[in-house]
């Protein structure tokens, strides 16, 4: 009994890592780079979702729409100012811009909400269903984070294959400049795609910080690194592999807690990453690319 | 030919510059001391970042006191504080910086890792140090003149385990504590000792660290599988209202106990406090209590700082009214170094008796811990009540 409800909390917090996964994953699929920004993003939704939520007393859902489109704006302005102008340039520039704004956002949150944590609402107000005569728990907002999580990576796997500007966007990341001179705008398409996986980021922002129920400008970095190693773990640039390297994720880390050691659930976690990228180096679900010589 | 020349003029003129610093040296030496006319006291802390309440109010605490102690008009005080963000290295600059100012006497660093930092550093130049709220034994024990005015972490877990045992507060404990934090880590240490001499039952000991503390829920979860009737939580604040938040919601009702660390937890911001109900913890300082002296501080500070201090703004009030009855007694004056500021104050705070708001006579060993006995409150409708 004590298996199932870690297996249900490793699924709850794997869902939430999925999301957060599936914005690297897009990002890095198309885009090509690793966006270290992204944990901040979470972040900025969730002070975002606390602020419109404290100071009009609206139901924590309501803020979700609302955090998702300043997220989705500001991933834009983010990819604008900071992004497109080393499109071009080594990756490694683009990497320390990346972590150059991962900083600003961190800061600036620390100057507009100060330092200290702060209590957030949850998401679904209401007390556990009891199993099993109270031995098993399953919270509803586990069960709505899930369904959301489901959601979210069908909506995605639709959007890319069978829309326009999904084709697009498979076309900019099997090749850019073939995909350019095919008369597809990069520039455009990578700004959806940013826009996408910041709206993403406000959603997994508002659903970590409703389990853990307090914010603070921290919050996100380290569900940020962890998710990163989910998409890696999946198959980086694979909408499915995300889901499924960030539902592994959840389970291995609340399992290995549970069972062996919480001090060393994240060392016990990253070993299993490394061993599973010497077997399938390119994750999971991840394809393998061949170079042609 | 010319290189030997060059290699000649060069030797010249590294050994004049030896010189010359040695004069320099003297020469600042002399000018920080005959410039003075007031005794400069320094401290770091947490002014930003996550233990930031912790280290402003010990910041407010000692500003609120020097002014006190200046508007008598005998001793002249001015304090400078530093921030060093609880991180140890950030410590060590901070302190560099104040003895570039000129600092006398150390009245800090806030967190325990900064001072243990902080610590060899002070006893390395012989630099007066009286720390007020770092509670891990590894600070004073860095040297002879380095002292603590809080009770050390061997205290705090002891007098937990004690308490829980003469209350029969707990049948089954769990312990959640950081086990990557120096003062989470040494109460779980001394806690878990004086729990088994007592025969007292831990049943689950559930540690995170640094990485790990943005989600609790497994650590919660394992105490309310295990049925553990009281939680230990030797951690700060911004983890524990985390921990009582999560148990709440996923309907774990046991009873907390926890250590100073936990003081602070009802002023977290848009956090449910009627879920710190009944929360027992170990303070030295409550804020709420009627003698004369703790309802003028209470009210000073209010006013001047907008929030009601905690234990560590008393504990830094404190450390100004020892430091200032050590130097009146001792006869130090501002025109002193450090080192001989640092003889007197030694001296004289072995053999004090000092009344403070967070203790009566208290009195300080050579190891530089003091006498004083951890009092245990619990938050009854959001405010702390003695607990005897």
């Amino acid at each position: 009994m004590d298996f199932l409800q870690y297996f249900i909390d490793g699924l709850y917090i794997g869902a939430i890592y999925a999301i957060i996964a599936l914005g690297y994953t897009m990002v890095y699929g198309i885009a090509k780079m690793l966006n270290f920004a992204h944990g901040d993003v979470i972040m900025v939704g969730a002070y975002m979702s606390y602020t419109f939520v404290s100071a009009s007393g609206m139901p924590v859902y309501l803020s979700i729409p609302i955090a998702m489109v300043i997220c989705t704006v500001l991933g834009i302005v983010i990819e604008g100012l900071a992004y497109k102008p080393l499109r071009g340039t080594s990756s490694l520039a683009v990497l320390i811009t990346a972590i150059g704004v991962s900083y600003f956002l961190q800061n600036a949150a620390q100057l507009i909400w100060g330092p200290a944590e702060i209590g957030f609402n949850r998401l679904v107000n209401a007390k556990p269903f009891l199993l099993f005569g109270g031995k098993l728990r399953i919270s509803p907002e586990a069960m709505v984070t899930l369904a959301i999580a489901v959601v979210i990576m069908v909506a995605l796997t639709t959007f890319v294959n069978r829309t326009q500007t999904g084709k697009a966007m498979r076309a900019v990341a099997e090749d850019r400049d073939a995909a350019q001179l095919m008369g597809i705008n990069v520039n455009r398409t990578i700004s959806i795609t940013f826009a996408i996986g910041s709206a993403l980021a406000a959603v997994a922002g508002v659903l970590l910080c409703s389990k853990v129920q307090s914010v603070s400008p921290t919050v996100g970095s380290m569900p940020g690194i962890r998710a990163f190693t989910a998409a890696v773990f999946g198959g980086i640039g694979s909408i499915p592999g995300a889901m499924l390297g960030g539902m592994l994720l959840g389970l291995v880390e609340t399992l290995t807690g549970a069972f062996i050691s919480t001090q060393f659930s994240d060392a016990i976690v990253f070993l299993i990453l490394i061993v599973v990228l010497l077997v399938k180096p390119a994750g999971l679900l991840g394809k393998q690319t061949q170079e042609k010589v | 030919m010319m290189k030997k020349i060059l290699a000649m003029l060069l030797a010249v003129l590294m050994t004049v510059g030896v010189l010359a610093g040695c004069g320099g040296a003297d020469v600042s030496g002399k000018k920080e001391n005959d410039g003075a006319s007031v005794i400069k006291v320094g401290t770091s802390g947490p002014l930003t970042g996550d233990n930031a309440v912790y280290g402003v109010a010990v910041k407010n605490g000692l500003e609120l006191a020097f002014e006190e102690i200046n508007a008598l008009g005998d001793l002249q005080f001015e304090v400078k504080a530093e921030d060093d963000e609880a991180d140890s290295e950030k410590a060590v600059n901070a302190y560099n910086t104040l003895m570039d100012w000129g600092m006398q006497i150390m009245a800090g660093p806030t967190t325990s890792g900064s001072a243990a930092a902080t610590a060899q550093k002070c006893a390395a130049d012989k630099v007066f140090m009286l720390t007020p709220s770092a509670s891990d034994p590894a600070v004073i024990a860095a040297g002879d003149n380095v002292f603590q005015i809080c009770f050390t972490d061997l205290n705090q877990g002891k007098a937990s385990a004690q308490y829980i045992k003469d209350h029969n507060l707990a049948t089954k404990i769990g312990i959640i504590y950081d086990s990557s934090s120096p003062y989470s880590a040494g109460i779980y240490n001394t806690f878990k000792a004086e729990a088994a001499a007592l025969g007292l039952e831990i049943a689950i000991e559930a540690p995170f660290t640094e990485g790990t503390k943005g989600d609790l829920t497994t650590q919660v979860t394992m105490c309310q599988q295990a049925n553990c009737d009281l939680v230990f939580l030797p951690i700060y604040t911004s983890e524990a209202v985390k921990v009582l938040s999560v148990a709440n919601s996923n309907g774990y009702a046991p009873k907390y106990f926890g250590c100073d660390g936990l003081d602070g937890i009802l002023s977290v911001e848009n956090f449910d406090t009627s879920l710190a109900e009944g929360v027992m913890l170990l303070t030295p300082f409550d804020a709420t209590a009627t003698d004369e002296k703790t309802q003028s501080f209470v009210t000073k500070y209010t006013e001047k700082y907008g929030t009601a201090p905690n234990q560590f703004a008393a504990d830094a009030y404190d450390v100004a009214y020892a430091i200032y009855e050590a130097c009146k007694a001792g006869g130090v004056t501002a025109d002193m170094s450090a080192e001989e500021v640092n003889a007197i104050m030694v001296e004289q705070i072995t053999k004090m008796s000092f009344d403070g708001l967070t203790g009566q006579a208290m009195q300080w060993g050579a190891d530089g811990a003091v006498s004083k006995d951890p009092m245990a409150v619990v938050i009854e409708n959001g405010i702390y009540v003695g607990m005897d």
